[in-house]
Order: structure tokens, then C-alpha cells, then sequence
């Protein structure tokens, strides 16, 4: 591991005055970890644990605020969120474990890097480690990535299981950087690869982001599904995220968000459209599935992620819809 | 033929063995590194004493961090490297060896000790991270002759074959104690998937954490 400055943030005005090379550090399960393997060399290290920016509180308009601190097992646990947005519970506690969870926090979680075996291994070209390099993934041990907005220049899928959530619940993201605050929601803050793989968010240097804003419940109901290798502790092949209200056998609301198939936490507006207003029957999920994946774009190894998928998808819309 | 007397045997004389009468697997390491050092680098070592002589006792190497750091009750004051794990600080700065490094990723459990209360892997965390926490490891939950009930269990069920795992799964045991998790052998096995066992000793593990939860 390369040398760096370590520097206690004693608020959030000292902590975003560091732009290029700097690293914000909170929770670490993923910065340390890739610090070790020098995938992340950064020449300063800023410890942000002691600002005042953990708590979980409920907004003025009924919503909920997650301090970007607030810790993975702590939101997951909290009784607003098991209660209001239980897909986001269903989502953190599906990821990690208990002991990363107990570190890992909201903020740091949103900008988890992938688990591509080559951008996590120096030896290999990776576009998004190192720009211009190549992907040695596209023709390479594909089967985990993304079939969903890749480039030819990174095919690297997003690994959150929370992001999907919040993409889901159409979550809203709060900043803090030199030149002041900003909001934005969780569909503009991930950028697809396209020719910039190493370009994952909106984030300019130097910006914090220091809370996350749910909206306020819907009156519905809201559910995680995860496929994965084995039933605990492994990233998702496909999950879904659906958040749904129905009016008698009618879908009055619909949100469907996708992860382990996207280069980002994958919010399906194809899905969203086939269902609103559509009966609650296997073959309007059918049709979203199908919808959710026509754009999907298959690598030698990871074709099969299309038809789990689709029935990730179906699966959680029938359980989502049943019980409400 | 005679036979050689047992003691004297050039491996038991009293010449070889330590004034304590026995070697530490530990103990012994050190003292085979320390060795090593005298054999292999002996400019160095000459040259120590005499920077150390010009230097103030407490004095930090460029680029270390100096903290308090609080761990198993006890303040300790330190300058570290501030790459140094927490893990790495309990273990070689400490002296604490009962935690132990597996993967070194956060991904086998062997280094769960409990910062505030709460269980994490010490291996993704700079020990820098913690100036003014509450550090326990196993160390500082129970020792021979007043073993925390759930080292006891371990015993009692036979938790472990090759034991390299068992201090993080003493400390991930213990957590749960406090955690909300339900009260089957399923909920045990959910809540301590963070630590892995190569042994497979898993039925025994979820045996001896059920019998302390049933008896608190």
C-alpha cells in the first residue's frame, strides 16, 4: 500500500477542501480493501467519522433523511425503514455481513466500486481502473458483468445491493463541495461507462455527500429480490427492487430497479411503463420483464443473466403483488 | 548397548530452555526473528542504539499519526504508520495475537473484534480510524480461569478443529448475544455467515452459541 496523509476532518467545510488524490474514509470495508490490491492509490486519506452527519431522521414532508454516516446495520434495522421502505431494509441485509454492515455506511455504500476481477487485479488491462488501458473483461471470465449499458470499453457491474433500493424508492442525494450544496437524484447521479469507465458518478472532487433523502412511503408495497452463487454473503447475478400499489386488480404505481445486470443501479422505465395501469397478472409481468431487458446486451459468458432476469423480475412483482 | 539418557538428550538440557521452564509458539517466532536480524542486518543494529540515544523517547517516525488508542480497558499511546490495519496495530504493536488475519479482505471473519460494542472486521479499518473508541478483542472478554460464557461454550461443544477461526467467532458470538436475531439454529447460522470456518466445525459453533442464549 502506498504512503499517504491521514487527515481528521473536523467539519464539513475542512473536509471538502481537498479536490484530486484525496479520499474521504468512513466506514473502509471497500477503500481499505482496495488500497491493499492498489487499485486506490490516493496520496491523502480523510477520516470523516466525526462529523456530525450520522443520524436518521424523518423529514418535514413525511420522508426520511439517512445521514450519509449512518451505518448499513443501523438503517437496516431502523424501525422507520423496516416499516415505510422495507425494500431498502430487504437489500442492505442481503448484502455483506453483519460485521461489514456494522461499518459499511449509506454514503460510502452509494459509491462502491465494482467487484470485476480485473479491475480488482493490477496484472490486467481495466479502462475503469486505469483509462485507455482496455477491458480485459469483454472476451474474458465475463460471467458476473453487466448486461445492461455497457460500452465497448467496460462491461463492470455495479455491486450494491442499497443503491438498487434507493434507485427504486427515488431517493435523493445531498452534496456539500467547495462551491456549495447541491441535491440530486439517485437516476442522475451514476453515469453509464460509455468512453469514461472510470467516471462512475456526478461527483466532482472534493464533494461529500452527506445524506441521502427518501421520499415520503408509498402506500403500497416494497420488496428486494436477490439471485445469487449462494444464499448468503455474494453479490447478486440479478436482483430486483420493486415498489408497487395496486388500485383493486389494477398496478397504480410501479417502480422497478435492477441490480447485478447494469453498469449502474439500473432503473427500468421500460418495466415502469408496461405496468401502470396494467392488471396485477403473470402476463403483465411477463411483458415488463421482457421490456426491462430488450436492450440487454450479452457477453460470452453472461447470456444467461437475461432470462434470470426476467424471472428475478416476475417473481418479485407475483410475491409484491399478492400480499399487498 | 547403553541408550543415551532422556536428559541427556541434547534437545531438553537445561542450557536450551527458558527461564520460564517452556516456549511460546509466539515467543519463540520473536525470538527466531530476532535472530534472523542479528544474522542478516548487523550494521543496522549496531547503528540503532545510537540514533536512539540522540532522539527523545517518545518521538515519531516521519509520516505517523499519534493517538490514543483504547483497547480491552486500557489506554495505550501510540505513533502509527497510518496505513497500519487495526488489526495489524492489536497483533504486532500490542501484542494481542488472539485476533487473528485470515483473508486480510473482510472476507473470513477471523479478525471480528468489537469497536463500541458492535463487531467489525479489524482488517479494513486504520487503526488511526479509532482514537477514542472502545476496542475489545478476545483478550479482553475472558482468559483461562474466568472464560466469558461463550469462550466456555466453545469448549463445552468442541466449537473448532484447528481453532484459527474461533477468537472471531467467539467475538461474532458474543455480538449476537445483543443483536436482533431470532432463536432458531437458522437465525444463529444467518447472523454468523460473516465468519468462516474452514474446518467446518459450523454444527458445534451453532451448538455453543444456542446454549448461551438459552441460558442468558
Amino acid at each position: 500500500m502506498d504512503a499517504f496523509q491521514f487527515i481528521r476532518a473536523e467539519s464539513l467545510n475542512s473536509a471538502t477542501k481537498y479536490g484530486v488524490g484525496a479520499k474521504f474514509v468512513a466506514g473502509g470495508t471497500n477503500l481499505i480493501d482496495m488500497m491493499k490490491l492498489d487499485v486506490e492509490r490516493p496520496k491523502v486519506v480523510i477520516d470523516i467519522n466525526g462529523l456530525p452527519i450520522d443520524k436518521i431522521t424523518v423529514a418535514s414532508n413525511g420522508g426520511l433523511v439517512l445521514g450519509a454516516l449512518a451505518r448499513n446495520a443501523d438503517v437496516a434495522h431502523h424501525p422507520a425503514v423496516q416499516r415505510d421502505y422495507a425494500v431498502l431494509s430487504q437489500a442492505l441485509l442481503s448484502g455483506a455481513s453483519p460485521q461489514l454492515r456494522n461499518m459499511a455506511t449509506t454514503g460510502g455504500n452509494l459509491l462502491q466500486r465494482t467487484r470485476c476481477p480485473y479491475f480488482r487485479d493490477t496484472a490486467h488491462a481495466c479502462n475503469k481502473r486505469e483509462s485507455g488501458t482496455g477491458c480485459s473483461a469483454i472476451g474474458g471470465h465475463n460471467r458476473m458483468l453487466a448486461v445492461l449499458g455497457t460500452s465497448e470499453h467496460c462491461i463492470a457491474t455495479n455491486p450494491s445491493d442499497q443503491n438498487v433500493a434507493l434507485t427504486a424508492l427515488e431517493a435523493t442525494i445531498q452534496i456539500q463541495g467547495a462551491g456549495g450544496n447541491r441535491t440530486v437524484p439517485i437516476h442522475s447521479f451514476y453515469r453509464v461507462p460509455g468512453v469514461t469507465p472510470h467516471i462512475e458518478t456526478v461527483l466532482q472532487p472534493g464533494e461529500l455527500i452527506t445524506s441521502v433523502t427518501l421520499p415520503p412511503p408509498v402506500a403500497g408495497k416494497s420488496i428486494y429480490l436477490k439471485l445469487r452463487d449462494r444464499a448468503a454473503y455474494e453479490f447478486a447475478l440479478a436482483s430486483a427492487a420493486v415498489v408497487i400499489k395496486l388500485n383493486g386488480k389494477r398496478i397504480d404505481y410501479a417502480r422497478v430497479a435492477l441490480g447485478g445486470v447494469g453498469t449502474k443501479p439500473w432503473r427500468s422505465l421500460e418495466a415502469e411503463a408496461v405496468l401502470h395501469g396494467a392488471p396485477a397478472d403473470p402476463v403483465t409481468f411477463r411483458r415488463a420483464a421482457e421490456a426491462a431487458l430488450k436492450d440487454a446486451h450479452p457477453q460470452s459468458e453472461n447470456g444467461y443473466k437475461v432470462e434470470l432476469a426476467h424471472r428475478c423480475i416476475i417473481r418479485a412483482l407475483t410475491t409484491a403483488t399478492q400480499s399487498v | 548397548m547403553a541408550k543415551l539418557p532422556l536428559d541427556s538428550d541434547p534437545e531438553s538440557t537445561a542450557e536450551t530452555k527458558p527461564a520460564s521452564g517452556h516456549f511460546s509458539r509466539r515467543s519463540f517466532l520473536s525470538q527466531l526473528g530476532a535472530a534472523g536480524i542479528v544474522a542478516t542486518a548487523p550494521p543496522l543494529l549496531a547503528a540503532a542504539p545510537a540514533i536512539a540515544a540522540q532522539e527523545p523517547a517518545a518521538a515519531a517516525a516521519a509520516g505517523t499519526v499519534p493517538l490514543t488508542l483504547r483497547v480491552n480497558g486500557k489506554a495505550h499511546t501510540l505513533h502509527l504508520d497510518p496505513r497500519t490495519t487495526l488489526l495489524d496495530c492489536l497483533r504486532e504493536n500490542l501484542d494481542l495475537p488472539g485476533t487473528k488475519k485470515g483473508c486480510d479482505h473482510g472476507q473470513c471473519g477471523a479478525c471480528t473484534v468489537h469497536v463500541n460494542g458492535r463487531r467489525v472486521n479489524s482488517c479494513l479499518s486504520f487503526a488511526v480510524m479509532h482514537a477514542g473508541d472502545e476496542i475489545t478483542t478476545i483478550e479482553g472478554l475472558g482468559q483461562p480461569g474466568h472464560l466469558h460464557p461463550m469462550q466456555a461454550a466453545f469448549v463445552e461443544h468442541d466449537g473448532y478443529q484447528c481453532g484459527y477461526c474461533t477468537s472471531g467467532q467467539i467475538m461474532s458470538a458474543v455480538a449476537v448475544l445483543k443483536e436482533p436475531v431470532g432463536p432458531s439454529d437458522d437465525d444463529v447460522k444467518n447472523a454468523m455467515y460473516g465468519n468462516i470456518c474452514r474446518c467446518g466445525a459450523y454444527p458445534n459453533i451453532v451448538a455453543a452459541v444456542q446454549s448461551v442464549r438459552r441460558s442468558a
